[in-house]
């Protein structure tokens, strides 16, 4: 036929290039990329604690989100870029004694005898109207978890030299082996018994 | 005018597109790994709200999806424009939660069924009530581990 015997004729590769396109296009247009990231939260459970322990007024950090977004912080107004400042200055203040009778002596803060006794005693309780958008109750959230980082932290860093989150992200991988997990979780374990994340959420409230 | 004849005399060879194909598979193959596929159409507008004190999901078996939003405009002439709840395709009411969430549990095996976590995938221009609407069924079977689903980024942006 006028080819050379000796090799096979080749195949045309040129449309190659075309399925992979095809192929390529596909996968962009059905597949999504996952949004697997967000705030953890456990809700309480629906039967209410026997004898619920009575809880002093100075120790409930009240936050309060209304219908326009607007945010009440123990009876003021308050704008959300101070909000963190606030919950960290409340929890981090250590004026009394904790749940044991220990004076907390990792506190930094003003150790004013209005304000919370303990971290382990601080409670910050949330409460937002029905028609509060989910993206500014989201927000507050998010400062409020910020708080508590911030504090977890600072602690970690200085008790281990490396950050809370840092340490809790990687316990959480299940890359990590299994040595390095035990390690890690006294640890966690202790910094989240300085500062327990003690976040009530109020059912919203009708007017 | 010379270049042109200059160039007929020394013709450049065709550049091969020999390696096009090798470029474009390695292009799919970063698209198949680092994307997963669509379960479930979104019937919803779903624009996630912003934080950045974010935790990773676990593994997508031991979740369950509740999305909420806005209907999308094509369904607005049936659904009206309040945010609706939506479980797998179809819209549900909030008293369809808990039949769903138990539903799923009990499609995933035993061991799995203590872990799970329910992913709230909401839009951030929904009321705060349908949230709590949906947080006071999942405290009714007890599936009391969540996770607001969220982009990363500056939580500041949804206020604006």
């Amino acid at each position: 036929m006028g080819r050379n015997r000796n090799a096979p004729p080749e195949v045309n590769a040129g449309s190659m290039a075309d399925i992979a396109f095809l192929l390529l296009i596909f996968f962009l247009v059905t597949t999504t990329i996952e949004t697997d990231s967000g705030l953890d939260r456990k809700l309480p459970p629906i039967e209410p604690p026997e004898n619920p322990p009575i809880i002093r007024q100075k120790n409930i950090f009240t936050v309060v989100v209304n219908k326009n977004n607007q945010l009440l912080v123990e009876e003021e107004l308050m704008e959300l870029k101070d909000l963190r400042a606030a919950a960290v200055a409340f929890l981090d203040n250590g004026a009394g004694v904790g749940q044991d009778g220990q004076p907390c002596d990792y506190c930094q803060g003003s150790k004013d005898p209005e304000s919370s006794d303990h971290p382990s005693k601080a409670i910050i309780s949330l409460q937002n109207d029905r028609m509060t958008e989910y993206g500014t109750y989201i927000a507050v959230q998010n400062e409020l978890v910020g708080a508590y980082n911030q504090l977890r932290n600072r602690e970690a860093e200085r008790l281990y030299g490396k950050s809370f989150t840092e340490m809790n992200a990687q316990y959480l991988d299940p890359k990590t082996p299994d040595d390095v997990k035990d390690d890690l979780k006294p640890k966690l374990e202790r910094i989240q018994d300085m500062y327990p994340q003690k976040l009530s959420e109020a059912e919203p409230k009708t007017y | 005018m010379a270049k042109f004849t200059k160039k007929k005399q020394g013709d450049l060879p065709a550049v091969s597109t020999a390696s096009l194909p090798d470029i474009v598979f390695m292009l799919l193959f970063f698209f198949m790994t680092v994307t997963s596929m669509k379960d479930s159409t979104l019937m919803i507008k779903n624009e996630l709200p912003y934080a950045d004190q974010v935790q990773t999901l676990d593994k997508k078996d031991r979740v369950i999806y509740i999305y909420a939003g806005q209907p999308s405009s094509r369904y607005q002439d049936q659904f009206g424009t309040l945010p609706k709840i939506q479980l797998n395709d179809k819209f549900a009411n909030v008293d369809e939660v808990a039949n769903y969430v138990l539903a799923e549990r009990a499609s995933k095996r035993e061991e799995l069924q203590n872990v799970l976590t329910t992913a709230l995938k909401v839009d951030y221009e929904t009321n705060m009530g349908l949230v709590s609407d949906i947080k006071q069924e999942l405290r009714k079977v007890n599936a009391l581990k969540i996770n607001y689903t969220t982009r990363t980024g500056s939580a500041f942006q949804n206020i604006e």
